[in-house]
């Protein structure tokens, strides 16, 4: 009985040290702001945001509903430019692992575009779309596809060889390999190289918001600094980090873990 | 009808050495043959080309008077390592066979309860794999296996990997089910006495100039006790022959 609730206790503790540290660190900063700012005057009041300015902000954005549309566009944009990244990305992929040739020769360069920063790709978009919503999903695409290619490659790659002999020698044919072998066996890695897509396609996403006028989180950074708000520009910033842990925990993390589960991996 | 090896070499490139050297070989239908021999030997080699895996550098492998030009589903290989598929569960690895071949559904549950029930594994068909003890995971392979109805069925150590007592249920069971079905068996071992427990035949490998250094019939009645004097005796001569060094 006690064995029970100690474990449940350490379920709880982890979250709890979470919060309390996330409250000191809350705390720490308001003190900062506070003796830097208010007694010392190091720092000017419009170059220092503090946790209750962001927090005037977050209420003056989200009863002007500007936050919410914020979110909304931006997420609806990132989704879809990384929807065609894993569309674009797994079909390159495959083709690099199907055929030697690609392999040997396409592959690399996939690489050394990947290691390109994707804001790189904001002159390209901006020439080619214009200051446009097709813009923005261009770099988003930029920014993850390639990384999402090398991962399908690595992915079908990495699929023990026992697998496909032992379905060969049942009769499969190579179709049915790949459908009924290698697509199974390489989806918890496919997804791992998923996660890490679409947090290049959500970094990607801030760089091309930033450059246009769509109404987005990257945009309503810009107006905060336009307007000499700081407040509101580390606002925009924290809303950005949260999004993308929600869609990495809620959709990639529990995904990755009933697999995980499924097939005892973990 | 059967299965034959004529003259068959196999040179591997990378490492340039004959894992398996000029093997002439009849298998016949109905038959339990047994392959031992030190590691090394080729053992593995010779069960990869006869399932089509492999391809011979030289000779010809026949099944049945038509050579075998790829892995198909009248060779199927139980493999040392179970080879189930973790996403599935028991009866879905079980059915997998029967599936590729399209295979009517109603069929499969039947024939799939029916190999699960005779590897006592039935209360086990909804479990996944990583919740099985390695002796079930390898019933499982079984009776995946068995359910193809092969011509042949190939096994490379299928109960190697799996503690003796576990084991030697396992080779008691398959010698049941193969006086049962009478399958054509072709089944590594580098265990002497597992062989000699149940073969028609035992092949014995070596690295010889030719491959196959001996075929001892073990003319024994099943079921066989493993204390008994001839069974003995039977084990100690290929034992002596597979420790000795082979004349060059
Ligand atoms: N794919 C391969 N490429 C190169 N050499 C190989 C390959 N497979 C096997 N060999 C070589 O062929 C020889 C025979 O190997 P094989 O696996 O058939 O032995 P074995 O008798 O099954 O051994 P064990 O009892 O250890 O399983 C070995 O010398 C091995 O190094
Ligand atoms: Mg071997």
């Amino acid at each position: 009985m006690t064995e029970k609730i100690s474990k449940k206790d350490t379920a709880i503790y982890p979250l709890l040290q979470q919060f309390l540290f996330l409250l000191g660190v809350v705390a720490l900063w308001q003190l900062l702001y506070f003796v830097g700012v208010d007694v010392l005057d190091i720092w000017k009041p419009y170059a220092m945001p503090s946790p209750a300015g962001v927090w005037k902000s977050l209420v003056r954005l989200v009863e002007s509903g500007t936050l919410l549309a914020a979110i909304g566009n931006s997420l609806l944009r990132g989704m879809i430019g990384f929807l065609i990244s894993v569309a674009a990305g797994m079909l390159l992929g495959f083709l690099m692992e199907h055929f030697r040739f690609l392999h040997q020769n396409m592959r690399p360069f996939v690489m050394g575009v990947q290691t390109l920063p994707s804001v790189c790709w904001v002159p390209f978009s901006i020439l080619w779309f214009g200051l446009s919503e097709q813009a923005i999903i261009f770099v988003v695409v930029m920014g993850s596809a390639f990384s999402i290619a090398i991962a399908t490659d690595n992915a079908i790659r990495n699929v023990p060889p026992i697998y496909k002999k032992a379905a060969l020698t049942m009769g499969a044919t190579q179709q049915q390999v790949y459908r009924k072998v290698i697509l199974h066996a390489c989806l918890p890695e496919l997804i791992s190289g998923l996660k890490q897509g679409w947090s290049f396609a959500w970094r990607a996403l801030m760089s091309g918001e930033v450059m246009t006028t769509c109404i987005g989180l990257g945009q309503t950074l810009i107006t905060g600094r336009n307007l000499a708000d700081i407040n509101q520009v580390m606002l925009v910033m924290i809303v950005i980090v949260l999004v993308g842990i929600l869609i990495d925990q809620l959709f990639f993390r529990s995904l990755e873990r009933s697999i995980h589960k499924k097939r005892g991996l973990s | 009808m059967s299965l034959q090896l004529k003259n068959v070499t196999k040179t591997f490139h990378d490492s340039g050495q004959d894992a398996v050297r000029n093997v002439n070989l009849e298998i016949k239908d109905g038959e339990f043959v047994c392959v031992v021999g030190k590691s090394g030997c080729g053992k593995s080699t010779l069960l990869n080309l006869i399932a089509g895996l492999e391809k011979p550098t030289s000779g010809e492998i026949q099944m049945d008077g038509s050579p075998i030009t790829g892995p198909g589903s009248d060779r199927v290989v139980m493999f040392q390592d179970h080879a189930l598929f973790p996403w599935l569960n028991v009866i879905q690895n079980v059915k997998f066979g029967m599936e590729l071949a399209g295979i009517p559904k109603k069929e499969q549950e039947e024939k799939a309860m029916k190999y699960l029930r005779l590897m006592q594994l039935e209360e086990y068909r909804d479990y996944a794999v990583h919740q099985l003890s390695g002796g079930m995971r390898q019933r499982v392979a079984l009776a995946r296996a068995l359910t193809l109805d092969s011509r042949i069925l190939l096994m490379d150590e299928p109960f190697s990997a799996l503690d003796k007592q576990t084991s030697n249920r396992l080779r008691a069971e398959l010698q049941e089910i193969w006086m049962k079905t009478r399958r054509t068996i072709f089944f590594i071992t580098h265990s002497v006495e597992e062989a000699v427990y149940l073969a028609d035949r035992v092949i014995v490998l070596a690295n010889g100039p030719d491959s196959v250094q001996d075929i001892v019939p073990i003319e024994l009645e099943r079921p066989r006790h493993v204390y008994d004097e001839s069974f003995v005796e039977y084990r100690r001569q290929i034992l002596d022959e597979v420790q000795r060094e082979p004349e060059k």
